[in-house]
């Protein structure tokens, strides 16, 4: 009883400890729908091998941010207009990644370097400056927590409807397409799905540290499963921990959030795949031979090798 | 409905370039029809068309008495060897589950694709590796789960486009044997795309040879012969039977065999 009246008064000695609450469940929902949407975004940035398309996107999404600062003052429309050009005209230009990986290694320098130059002529705060490279001290208000959160809905929903078929087109599309999947299309959506990830987290995260929250996920369940559930669930649950893990330390320091997410993720990543080198190393020897149950294949397991 | 495929007056062209043209085709239930031709002769480009993918430059095409059409699941389409990446995530078993729902819209997961899957990896053998991810496995068991992924909609035709190209010969013999064994218990059709005829040489009923815009149909002894082989290639070619293989001995005989890769060397 007199534990909870002490509370109480230390409590209520915070003056701003509204304010507190508002920002620090801000930046805990923010953290927390970014885990789960950059971890079910990045199994398929795996799948299709698109990391260094990620990184393409969000620095077109942060040419396109740092414009808006300098032009209009709307950061958020301009790091949607950016990342949204970047990720169809990626969905054009082919599905693999050999088709525009020179092209995005060309136009990626052109998009940091615009970028970089709409922020030397901003006169405005330098924290703003900084913040769209780097991510941001904790500091999320609610119009944009209300844009990150709808966003994100937006995406797992579709993402939802088109998993199965998106995967297949991801993983196999030659066969994918015989079947009748649209490959083509979904390549689009997905990369406009992408894009959509890519605006809303560049704020939070930044646009150079965009792979630890939208590729290290995914490749650090895929290091441990390949099952086509716990891919996925091991990936959001990598993403949320390191989200906000990293949210949680980052409101008790003056340093962006994005160092301990990706510090966070990295560590993951490594745990993961030591986890794998000892279990391949335990199994390499007992691999599973074929079986041979039907009839045809006991007689052709019987052939002689040549 | 015994007439699984059927071409009639058709053509192909892409641009001015012309692959083929007047093809007429009929292929029962059942049969087995390896489809052989040089590179760039239009042999792949015959499975796209019957797989809906190009449309015709003219004539029509019918698979099981109706015009062709994209994703259908009365065909089976089998490719050619293609090397996952070791760390593609994915395993055996979801490569066979694919062919079962992947098209289908939605999250997917429920017990009867499951239990199908099983049956299809049972059927080809690989139920001992289903849960091995897909890159770690041999050609020879990648295109054993090709074949279980392609058998999953009971397919009445299959289509092969160079199944055996980068295999070597025992599991060419094993992919053979599996698409021969699909048609004799369930009477399915194949087109089988080779470069070499002697991997089919004991199980196919005709031979379709598409070459320098015209072609050829009839049985092996038919068409494998030095005189209609030197015609198409307009050029001296001969070919031998020895034992049970045949040899094409000419200007271009490496198309047929000899080199390991399939390739020309």
């Amino acid at each position: 009883m007199s534990l909870v009246l002490h509370l109480q008064g230390a409590l209520f000695d915070f003056t701003d400890y509204g304010d507190l609450v508002v920002l620090l469940r801000n930046s805990l929902i923010a953290g927390a729908v970014l885990g789960l949407v950059g971890g079910l975004v990045s199994t398929f940035v795996m799948a299709r091998d698109l990391p260094f398309a990620v990184h393409g996107v969000s620095e077109m999404s942060f040419a396109g941010a740092a414009a808006a600062l300098l032009f209009t003052g709307n950061v958020v429309a301009g790091s949607f207009v950016g990342a949204m050009i970047a990720a169809v005209a990626i969905g054009l230009l082919g599905m693999r990644a050999r088709d525009y990986n020179s092209v995005l290694g060309v136009l990626m320098p052109f998009a940091l370097g615009l970028g970089i130059l709409f922020l030397a002529l901003y006169k405005g705060r330098a924290a703003n400056k900084f913040g769209l490279l780097t991510g941001q001290v904790v500091a999320i208000d609610q119009q944009s927590l209300a844009t990150l959160v709808s966003t994100s809905f937006l995406v797992i929903v579709v993402l939802a409807v088109v998993w199965r078929p998106l995967m297949f087109a991801s993983i196999d599309p030659e066969v994918a397409t015989t079947t009748g999947v649209p490959v083509r299309v979904l390549t689009i959506v997905f990369m406009v799905m992408l894009g959509l990830t890519v605006a809303v987290s560049i704020q939070v995260i930044g646009a150079l540290l965009m792979l630890a929250l939208l590729c290290t996920p995914a490749a650090a369940a895929g290091q441990v499963t390949a099952s086509p559930f716990w891919l996925p669930a091991l990936s959001v649950i990598f993403g949320l921990t390191s989200m906000l893990g990293g949210t949680l330390v980052a409101l008790g320091t003056t340093i962006p959030v994005s160092p301990f997410v990706t510090t966070g993720s990295f560590a993951i990543y490594l745990v993961c795949r030591l986890i794998r080198v000892t279990h391949d190393r335990g199994t390499s020897r007992a691999r599973p031979h074929e079986t041979s149950r039907s009839i045809l294949t006991r007689t052709t397991d019987s052939m002689e090798r040549p | 409905m015994s007439r699984a495929l059927a071409l009639s007056e058709a053509g192909l062209a892409f641009g001015e370039r012309t692959l083929w043209s007047g093809m007429n085709l009929e292929v029962t239930r059942g049969e087995f029809i390896a489809v052989l031709g040089t590179n760039g002769a239009g042999k792949s480009s015959l499975l796209k068309v019957l797989l809906g993918l190009i449309p015709l430059s003219q004539g029509s095409a019918e698979v099981l008495g109706t015009p062709v059409r994209r994703g259908r699941r009365d065909v089976g389409y089998l490719p050619q060897h293609r090397t996952f990446a070791v760390d593609a995530p994915l395993r055996a078993r979801d490569l066979v589950r694919f062919g079962v729902d992947g098209f289908r819209w939605g999250l997917g997961g429920n017990r009867r694709a499951r239990a199908r899957v099983d049956v299809l990896l049972e059927s080809v053998g690989a139920l001992g590796y289903a849960e091995a991810r897909v890159g770690q496995l041999s050609g020879g068991e990648q295109q054993r789960l090709r074949i279980a992924q392609a058998l999953a909609s009971d397919p009445a035709v299959m289509l092969c486009d160079e199944p055996l190209q980068s295999l070597d010969v025992y599991h060419q013999r094993m992919v053979v044997e599996l698409i021969d064994r699909y048609r004799r218990e369930l009477g399915g059709s194949v087109l089988f795309v080779t470069h070499d005829i002697n991997p089919v040489l004991s199980v196919v009923d005709r031979v379709l040879y598409i070459l320098n815009g015209t072609f050829r149909l009839g049985t092996v002894d038919e068409v494998m012969t030095s005189e209609i082989l030197s015609e198409l290639y307009g050029a001296e070619i001969e070919v031998i039977r020895r034992g049970n293989r045949l040899i094409v001995v000419g200007a271009d005989d490496q198309v047929h065999h000899a080199s390991p890769d399939g390739y020309p060397s």
